[in-house]
Parts: structure tokens; C-alpha cells; sequence
């Protein structure tokens, strides 16, 4: 109770941070970068979003992995809340990541869907949460270690995923094109991905919250029971 | 010494159980016949010079190691109900080994069914569509081997966590196959590479198998005992 | 090693939101049976899976002594430990000595094939099955063949849960003469149960469990009758 009521003012102050750096990100994108030249001219707008949304769904599999694995070793409820909101949080923005690539895939390379590799294993590492939530969902009893499980290789599976898809076929805008971007290209990039960190964080403690208040909840049913009030 | 010892008793009791029956590697067997058989409907196109099928060999890769993927699924669900079926698996849970070997001896056992069942489906693709699959036959053990021991590997480790959830059936895959992915990729190039007489290239997905197994082995045996106790 | 006493400390259990093991203190002794009542979904089942170690516990602890010094959890400490359930631990695609050689061989018994056929002669399993796969009994004949895998290892503590559901008579009484060798032999025994009758008269300590929580606990020496565990059952478990 006390923990969270001390957070209170930290929490609010990261929320409403995020409602003004959301705005100011627009301003950023739309007025201060210049438009591509070429076919993607405004559909290039799309990337601000697009790349820190997949470097927020690597946190989300990183985080509800080692989660996971601090779980397994100690059996602590708190470990596995952060495990199943990470998980969660990572569906999200994976969402958001194969929304927004599908709409650039389209102006950029003709097609809805191009079997590239960094979206290739965006996609993998997106139904891997996705199977996460199925097994939290239908698993029974038991599931929590499942999905820890699930959670683990998940993580271990990134280099793997990534290597192989990449050695399978690419046809990306390489890495390199963060530097040679215009330097106030550049800055609103990074913006959007401290903005988009942040935001995270605070999705994350939201869903962590729900689940403690929630098993707070049940706990006080549990003491209402044995005192014999019901 | 003494680990490797119990690996060797729990997976010979296994062989000696299946050898007896024989039923996983004849419902195996006759189920990766018939997926190849379903896909050549599938894909086979006719050709335009001759009244032959034609075109098949290039698909060759993926219906070998499809149809060893989903054979191989339920050879793993059928293994692992024996387990269930008289409490055997808490019976060897509550045995004085350590718990790793339990699921070392487990994969040996999976790994030497899903060898069988390459025996029957190699062949009978070769015979079926004309793949020059035994041209380099060091390759291609290779990559059998490697490939079964990775899927080997990481499905023990699902299937013996699942053994206890209702719906195991249909939760199996949905946690395996995003895992599997990579080794999927990999042994597909492999054998690919191999046909396209490129066997430099197949050198290198074998090696990305051996990796792959390396990973998921030290994961599977570092994690197995805290994911199968309660 | 020899296993004497148990000692259950603070015990706690959730599965997920759910309650299994609520602060049970419990403490078990050698050469007597304790009875683990209570309705379902009590958390017995949950106990008797943390006291065979495989069950994590979520708050509290379990202390296994012997001779007074306290046994570490792990492998040696398995091995004392024998569990009866419902299901018979056997698999059925092998005969009856192939399955207690192999269970033999994971718990490192001395001459093994001679105390295979001895505990096979002495729950009376017919000579003429030992080589039939355990596949082909009857049901009674599986009973007894698990009943000598449970003592093939001569465990010191000895778990039982809810070992009398359907067995047969020749079953049940190659059980009961396995039980009274080991509380003879000095075991711990715990014994969950429905059928208070087949336990009345060895019984010589009771607890009851009730929403994870051990509602009532009571030993006398010179044990209980029938109509006593039943008095004791029907008070603390309602």
C-alpha cells in the first residue's frame, strides 16, 4: 500500500510527461523533419513510430524473460506479475510494429507483406507472445510455469530468430540508416524512442499494479473467510 | 558418469517399451507418409513437355521436414502420455536422480522415434520425386541428426511441462513450433543447399543446427528442474 | 540413513491466486501413522506433494532429521522417501521384474534381482506373471506389483494418498502388511484418506485440513477406532 502510494506522484508525473512528449513528437515529426524524396515522401512519417514500437517489443520479450527466469528460481508472485504485463505489453506494441510495417511495406516495396527479416522475425517473436497469452489463457493450473518456460525461450530464441531470418533473406533498409539520416530526422527518432521507453515503463507498472491489487483483493477475501465473515 | 548412466536406463526403458509395441513409429511413420503424399496433391504441377508430374524436386526440403515436424509433434504428445497414463512421470519425479537427466533421457528416447520415422520419409521423398538427397550423404546425416536433436530437445522440455494441463493437445504446438523456427529455417536450407549441390552453404546451416542445439540444450537442462516442480 | 522425524514449519502454498497451504505446522514421528483428513481441494494432496519434494513451497519449510541432524533436500533425500497414490507408478509395456529392475536401478537397490523376487513372493504375485507384461493384469495383480515397488527401496518415509480407492482385497492386504512392516521398521507414514476404516485401529495421530489450514491435530498412543476418526473428522472439517 505504502509502496505504491509513494510512486503515486513519480507515476502521474511519467503519464502526463508522456501526454505532452506525445504532442511534441507530432510537432517534431510533421513540422520539423524534412519529407522524403521519392516515393515514400509522407508515408516515411511512419518509421518515427515504427522503429522504436519493435525496439520497445525486444524490451518487452527481454524483460518477461529474465522476469521469468527470476521466477522460476525464487517462486516469487511479483516476478511473475512483471512477467505476465511485459508479455503483454510486448503484444502491444508488436501489434502496433506489424500494423505499421504492413503500411510501408506497401508504398516502399509494392506489397502488403515482404518476407524481409527484420519484420520476418518481428512477426515470429509477435506470435511467440502471442502463444504466451494463449497458454496464460487456456493452460489450467500450472500455467505460470509454462509461460515462464515459454518466456525463457523466447528470449534465448531472439539471436537465433534474427540470425536466421536474416541469413534466409533480406531486403530491410539496412542499419546503417540511422546515421546517415538528416540530423533533425535523427533527433525526432530518438525522441520518439526515449518517449516510447517511458511509456512502456508505465504500462508496464500499470499492469503490474492491476495484478497486485487483484491478488490483494483475493487475499482479503481469504482473511474475510477464515474470520467467518461470509 | 552416474548422470549419463540414468540418461542411458530411462532412455533404453523407453525404446524397449516402444520396440515392444512399435505403435509411435508406426503411427508416426504412416502419418509423415501421408503428409508427403498430401503435399505432393498439393504442389505437383504437370508438365508441360511430358504427361509427368514435375517441379517436386525443389520442394523436397519442406516436405521432409514438415512432415518430420508434425509426425514428430505427435510422437512427442504419444511419448508423454505413457508418462501420464500410470502417474510415471511424478513416480520419476520423486526418484533419487537428478531431475535433468530425467528429460536428457526423455529427448535421447524422442530423438532415436524421430530418427525411424526420417529413415521411412527420406527415402520415400527421394523415391517419390526424384531428389538427389543421398548425393552427399554426410550432409544429410548431419543435418537429420542435428535437426532431430534440436527438436528433440526442446519439445521434451514443453511436452514434460504440459503433461499435467487439459488441453496439452492443442497447446503443444502453439509453444513448440514458434521456438522451432529457426531450426526449422535451417535445417530447410540445409537440405536445400545440399540438393542444389551448394555445399558450402549447407555447411553453414548445419553448423547454425549445431549452435542451435547447443543453446537449447544448456537452456533445457539448466531450466528443467524448476519447470517440471510445482 | 534412516528418516525419524518431520517437522513442517510455516507452510505455505498458492497457485496463482488460489490458496492450497495456508501456516501449517505439523510434526511427524517415526513408528506411528498420521492421518491426513479433511475435505477436498483441502490442500492434502499439496502437503504430501511439498513432504515428496516435488511441490515447491511458498512461504515455510520442511525438516527431515535423522538421528536428530537435519537431512538437506535433494537426491539422498529422495531416496527415502516411498509414495502410494491412486495410480500405480508402473508402465505397463513392461513385465513385472523388467519394471522393478528399472525403478531398482534409479534408487540404487542392492542385489537387486534377488529382492525383486523376494518382495514379488511376498505380496503374492504369481510366479508365473513375472515375465508377462504388466499390461495383461488384473487389477488386483497391478496393485501388488506396485505395492513391492514401493518397497523395493525400503523407504523411512512412507506417503500415502488416498492408496485404498479401489483396490481389491488381495490388494488391500498386501498393503496393510507393507504399511505395519513399516511402522514396525520405524518409518514415518502419512496416510491420506477417504476410507477412515481401512486406517482405524493403526492410526495413531490425526490432522485435519481444511481451506489450507490445519483446523485440528491430536495423537494417542494407543490409537483410534473407527468411530473415533470418524467423531474427529466430522467436527473439524465442517
Amino acid at each position: 500500500m505504502t509502496n505504491s502510494s509513494r510512486s503515486a506522484p513519480l507515476f502521474i508525473g511519467a503519464a502526463v510527461a508522456c501526454i505532452f512528449g506525445f504532442g511534441y513528437t507530432l510537432s517534431l515529426i510533421f513540422y520539423q523533419t524534412p519529407l522524403s524524396a521519392g516515393p515514400l515522401y509522407f508515408n516515411q512519417k511512419i518509421f518515427y513510430y515504427h522503429v522504436p514500437c519493435a525496439f520497445m517489443l525486444f524490451l518487452a520479450v527481454i524483460v518477461c524473460g529474465i522476469a521469468s527466469i527470476k521466477y522460476l528460481r525464487g517462486r516469487d508472485q511479483r516476478w511473475d506479475d512483471v512477467s505476465v504485463a511485459a508479455a503483454e505489453v510486448s503484444v502491444v506494441f508488436g501489434t502496433i510494429v506489424m500494423v505499421t510495417g504492413v503500411l510501408w511495406a506497401k508504398p516502399a516495396w509494392g506489397k502488403w507483406w515482404v518476407w524481409d527479416a527484420r519484420l520476418t522475425s518481428a512477426l515470429l517473436l509477435w506470435m511467440t507472445m502471442i502463444a504466451y497469452q494463449l497458454v496464460r489463457k487456456y493452460g489450467g493450473a500450472g500455467s505460470e510455469r509454462l509461460a515462464s518456460g515459454l518466456g525463457i525461450f523466447a528470449m534465448v530464441n531472439i539471436p537465433l530468430v534474427y540470425s536466421s531470418t536474416r541469413l534466409w533473406k533480406t531486403n530491410h533498409p539496412s542499419a546503417n540508416t540511422v546515421p546517415s539520416l538528416d540530423p533533425s530526422m535523427r533527433a525526432a527518432l530518438w525522441f520518439s524512442v526515449l518517449l516510447f521507453t517511458v511509456f512502456f515503463i508505465l504500462l508496464l507498472r500499470l499492469r503490474i499494479n492491476a495484478r497486485r491489487n487483484e491478488r490483494r483483493l483475493y487475499e482479503c477475501r481469504e482473511m474475510a473467510l477464515d474470520a467467518g465473515i461470509f | 558418469m552416474e548422470f549419463l548412466r540414468y540418461v542411458k536406463v530411462l532412455a533404453w526403458k523407453d525404446v524397449r517399451v516402444e520396440f515392444r509395441s512399435r505403435e509411435i513409429i508406426y503411427t508416426m511413420s504412416f502419418f509423415a507418409a501421408m503428409v508427403v503424399l498430401l503435399f505432393s496433391f498439393a504442389f505437383l504441377k504437370q508438365s508441360a513437355t511430358s504427361n509427368d508430374m514435375t517441379g517436386s524436386s525443389e520442394h523436397s526440403p519442406g516436405f521432409i521436414w514438415v512432415a518430420v515436424l508434425f509426425a514428430g509433434t505427435l510422437g512427442l504428445s504419444r511419448a508423454f502420455d505413457r508418462e501420464r497414463e500410470t502417474g510415471t512421470m511424478r513416480a520419476l519425479l520423486l526418484a533419487p536422480i537428478p531431475r535433468a537427466a530425467i528429460f536428457l533421457g526423455k529427448s535421447v528416447a524422442i530423438a532415436i522415434m524421430v530418427l525411424v520415422v526420417q529413415a521411412v520419409v527420406v527415402p520415400l521423398v527421394a523415391l517419390f520425386f526424384d531428389a538427389p538427397l543421398f548425393t552427399h550423404p554426410l550432409a544429410l546425416v548431419c543435418t537429420l541428426v542435428l535437426g532431430t536433436i534440436g527438436f528433440s530437445v526442446v519439445g521434451a522440455v514443453f511436452a514434460a511441462m504440459l503433461i499435467k494441463t487439459g488441453s496439452r493437445d492443442v497447446l503443444l504446438p502453439v509453444v513448440l513450433y514458434p521456438i522451432l523456427v529457426p531450426l526449422f529455417i535451417a535445417a530447410i536450407k540445409a537440405t536445400a543447399a545440399m540438393l542444389d549441390g551448394a555445399l558450402g552453404d549447407s555447411w553453414f546451416w548445419i553448423r547454425f543446427l549445431a549452435v542451435y542445439d547447443t543453446i537449447f540444450l544448456i537452456a533445457a537442462l539448466w531450466t528443467f528442474e524448476s519447470l517440471v516442480i510445482e | 540413513m534412516s528418516i525419524d522425524s518431520v517437522e513442517v514449519r510455516g507452510l505455505g502454498k498458492r497457485y496463482g491466486l488460489h490458496r492450497a497451504l495456508h501456516a501449517v505446522d505439523l510434526d511427524l514421528q517415526a513408528g506411528g501413522v498420521c492421518a491426513l483428513l479433511g475435505p477436498n481441494g483441502a490442500g492434502k494432496s499439496t502437503l504430501l506433494g511439498i513432504l515428496s519434494s516435488i511441490v515447491r513451497p511458498s512461504a515455510g519449510g520442511v525438516r527431515y532429521l535423522a538421528d536428530g541432524q537435519p537431512v538437506e533436500a535433494g537426491e539422498s533425500l529422495r531416496r527415502e522417501i516411498g509414495v502410494v497414490a491412486h495410480d500405480s507408478f508402473l508402465y505397463s509395456g513392461l513385465t513385472a521384474l523388467e519394471n522393478l529392475d528399472f525403478w531398482g536401478q534409479l534408487y540404487q537397490v542392492e542385489n537387486l534381482a534377488d529382492r525383486s523376487k523376494e518382495l514379488l513372493r511376498t505380496v503374492g504375485l504369481d510366479e508365473k506373471a513375472w515375465e508377462r507384461t504388466a499390461g495383461t493384469y488384473s487389477r488386483g495383480m497391478v496393485q501388488r506389483l506396485s505395492v513391492a515397488r514401493t518397497m523395493l527401496h525400503d523407504p523411512s518415509v512412507l506417503l500415502l494418498d488416498e492408496p485404498f480407492t479401489g483396490l481389491d482385497r488381495g490388494g488391500a492386504q498386501a498393503l496393510a502388511e507393507a504399511l505395519s512392516g513399516a511402522v514396525k521398521r520405524g518409518a514415518v507414514v502419512l496416510v491420506i484418506t477417504h476410507d477412515l476404516e481401512s486406517i482405524a485401529g493403526i492410526t495413531t495421530h490425526v490432522a485435519v485440513l481444511r481451506r489450507g489450514k490445519l483446523e485440528f491435530e491430536e495423537r494417542r498412543a494407543a490409537g483410534y477406532s473407527f468411530d473415533e476418526l470418524k467423531d474427529t473428522y466430522h467436527t473439524h472439517s465442517e
